[in-house]
């Protein structure tokens, strides 16, 4: 693996914090009662995100999962208008018609996370025949879990981007449990990642909660999509700090297993890498304050926000907006 | 004017549309040097290529799916779904994703995808390739439904639906595909959400769509004989549905008849009923008529197969009980 500059280490760590102070608060705010419906915290796998959207270009394009606020948050969007949407309030990144499985936003390429595990995958597909159709040079980076990897559309997508050599690198984040259903009982192969020989191309396992390597092991299936030579699969190691959701204490989750994930903690690994690399506590410190300003704003401008205007929404459903041409059939349609 | 088939209409809209935008391009099962099942793709790959006419593996949720995501990464695909029975292995694409993108994104992101599909009975292809299942997407939020029922309609709805950002399930026929029209020549686009007075009339009003349309203009041939006069109405697109001419109708006539080959139970046709009893009932001089498809599976048997699904002699009787 290439060495990797302080700068960048720098920066990932920064992103990663930002992520786990993002879950932290979004937690708070459930609790609260806040934030309503469903919240899938991704504390423990903040190295995926940030790791593997480190190493794109800004005109690269993602799309995410349920568990998809640190895709998101790796891939630019705004803490605050997360976090606003996550309060169901107007000046959310989906104006608070989607919620935390549905943030997406063309700004920062982010086709959307998505409600449906593996549903996402045919848009990351379709978006990497999009990029070759008008000879572009992007490519896209489908998340998905080892859950993902037991649905028909997994593979189906698969295969596709494979025989067409379409530029989707699938990161395969394997937090080890499908909700609450360890990934020995639901497949037969050691590595998820050998599943990428049936569909005949690369895939590999890496260590998902050190960034660096994340970062590292990108660079090749990047080569391989600008080069038009087809799809990769990463699978990246992790382990959920949690439940399933906000609302599951994860109590199936082996104390010893959880504890030494714990102990390997993406913050612990950027941290040593950053002190290896010459970057003292104080420098630290700093990062961290910063993110905790960044966090404090989001949650208060998430609070302040208003609510979306039920007159202006149900104008717009009469109008036909997003219900499907509604203009031509009355006001009760 | 220029004569043709239904699925010659179908063609021609695709390749003028693929003319005009570089960002339209058709996928589906055969479609390629097969020319797709019905024929409707015939030819366009030799004029455009592989690469936008693209032959897929046997993965309905997989391709759908990949439309789904060229759409809303710019392009206007057309992807093709040989049977609609078979749309069912992608509905999760359809209804869970395509329908919902544009809402959930607040708006900002857009699906203008057409997925063209062809459905009911008739060929004695048995309970997996035959039905009619307009209902199931008439019923979700977010999807357009066109069913057109002539090789002009064919050709005018497709180039709108192409020209839609919204996603439209663009359901044919398989007993059309051969029947022949008159078409225009020119760029002939019919705006989703119109109906068409197939045929005036000032007795009766019968609502239909699709290869229905076909079978009432014979009924209405056939009363017409006894001096009833039927006003036949094609729906042409169920989503939107242009329920004003309709109502219109029923103001002129007070006699409402609607022919559905799906079965009757929760139904596009009971929709148009409802709206109607609700928004016209003082026209109405007597109780609305239904006709449509048996609560049955379509059986393979060519004989028990046209039991099931309403015949002319159906439409004629319901139209004079509706006088009676």
């Amino acid at each position: 693996m290439s060495e990797i500059g302080a700068g960048l280490l720098e920066a990932m760590y920064e992103t990663a914090a930002t992520i786990r102070l993002f879950e932290q608060r979004a937690i708070e705010q459930y609790r609260l009662g806040n934030i309503r419906g469903y919240l899938h915290p991704y504390l423990g796998q903040e190295a995926i995100a940030v790791g593997s959207i480190a190493a794109l270009e800004p005109d690269d394009y993602i799309v995410s999962t349920h568990r998809g606020h640190g895709h998101a948050i790796a891939k630019g969007h705004d803490p605050s208008r997360m976090m606003a949407e996550l309060f169901g309030k107007e000046a959310g990144y989906c104006r608070g018609r989607g919620g935390s499985m549905h943030v997406a936003s063309r700004s920062v390429r982010n086709l959307g996370a998505n409600g449906v595990v593996a549903g996402g995958l045919g848009i990351a597909t379709g978006a990497a025949l999009a990029i070759k159709q008008r000879g572009g040079s992007e490519l896209i980076v489908a998340f998905c879990s080892d859950g993902a990897s037991a649905n028909g559309m997994w593979h189906e997508s698969l295969n596709l981007a494979a025989i067409w050599d379409l530029p989707v690198i699938f990161v395969l984040e394997n937090n080890q449990y499908a909700v609450s259903t360890p990934i020995r009982d639901s497949a037969r192969v050691e590595h998820l990642s050998s599943r990428a020989a049936g569909y005949g191309i690369p895939g590999l396992t890496v260590d998902g909660n050190d960034a660096a390597i994340v970062y590292g092991a990108m660079q090749e299936p990047i080569r391989r999509a600008r080069a038009g030579e087809g799809p990769t699969l990463i699978e990246c190691m992790t382990f959920r700090h949690g439940g399933h959701h906000v609302n599951d204490p994860g109590l199936y989750l082996p104390a010893d297993q959880l504890a030494s994930w714990k102990a390997r903690d993406p913050l612990i690994l950027l941290r040593a890498r950053l002190a290896r690399a010459g970057v003292d506590g104080p420098a630290v410190d700093e990062i961290d304050a910063r993110v905790e300003r960044l966090l404090d704003e989001a949650v208060e401008f998430a609070t302040n926000s208003p609510d979306p205007s039920v007159e202006a929404f149900l104008a717009e459903i009469a109008a036909g907006e997003f219900g499907a041409g509604a203009e031509a059939s009355g006001a009760d349609r | 004017m220029t004569k043709m088939k239904y699925r010659d209409g179908l063609r021609t809209a695709l390749r003028e549309e693929m003319l005009r935008d570089d960002a339209v391009f058709c996928v589906g099962e055969g479609i390629g040097e097969r020319g797709g099942s019905y024929k409707v793709t015939e030819g366009l790959i030799a004029e455009f290529g592989a690469g936008r006419v693209i032959d897929t593996p046997l993965s309905e949720a997989g391709f759908v799916g990949l439309g789904v995501g060229a759409a809303i990464a710019g392009q206007r695909p057309v992807v093709e779904m040989l049977f609609i029975d078979f749309l069912m292995l992608a509905m999760d694409q359809v209804v869970n994703q395509a329908a919902k993108y544009r809402f959930m994104s607040g708006g900002e992101g857009r699906v203008p995808l057409v997925v063209r599909t062809q459905g009911g009975a008739g060929n004695s292809l048995a309970g997996q390739h035959s039905q009619s299942l307009e209902g199931l997407f008439y019923h979700v939020p977010g999807l357009k439904v066109v069913m057109p029922s002539t090789p002009r309609d064919a050709k005018g709805l497709l180039k709108a639906a192409i020209r839609d950002d919204d996603p439209v399930i663009f359901i044919e026929h398989k007993l059309l595909y051969m029947t022949e029209g008159e078409v225009p020549d020119e760029d002939d686009v019919i705006p989703l959400g119109q109906a068409e007075i197939k045929r005036a009339g000032t007795d009766v009003t019968l609502v239909t769509w699709s290869h229905m349309t076909l079978k009432s203009l014979q009924a209405a041939e056939e009363l017409a004989a006894d001096g009833i006069s039927v006003e036949v109405i094609d729906l042409r697109t169920l989503v939107p549905m242009d329920i004003e001419c309709v109502l219109a109708s029923v103001r002129r006539t007070g006699h409402l008849v609607v022919a559905q080959e799906a079965i009757k139970r929760g139904g596009v046709g009971s929709d148009v009923a409802a709206m109607v009893a609700e928004r016209a009932f003082e026209s109405l001089r007597a109780p609305i008529v239904r006709v449509a498809g048996l609560n049955t599976v379509i059986p393979f048997n060519l004989t028990l197969e046209k039991s099931t699904v309403p015949q002319v002699a159906d439409i004629v009787a319901g139209v004079r009980s509706v006088l009676a």
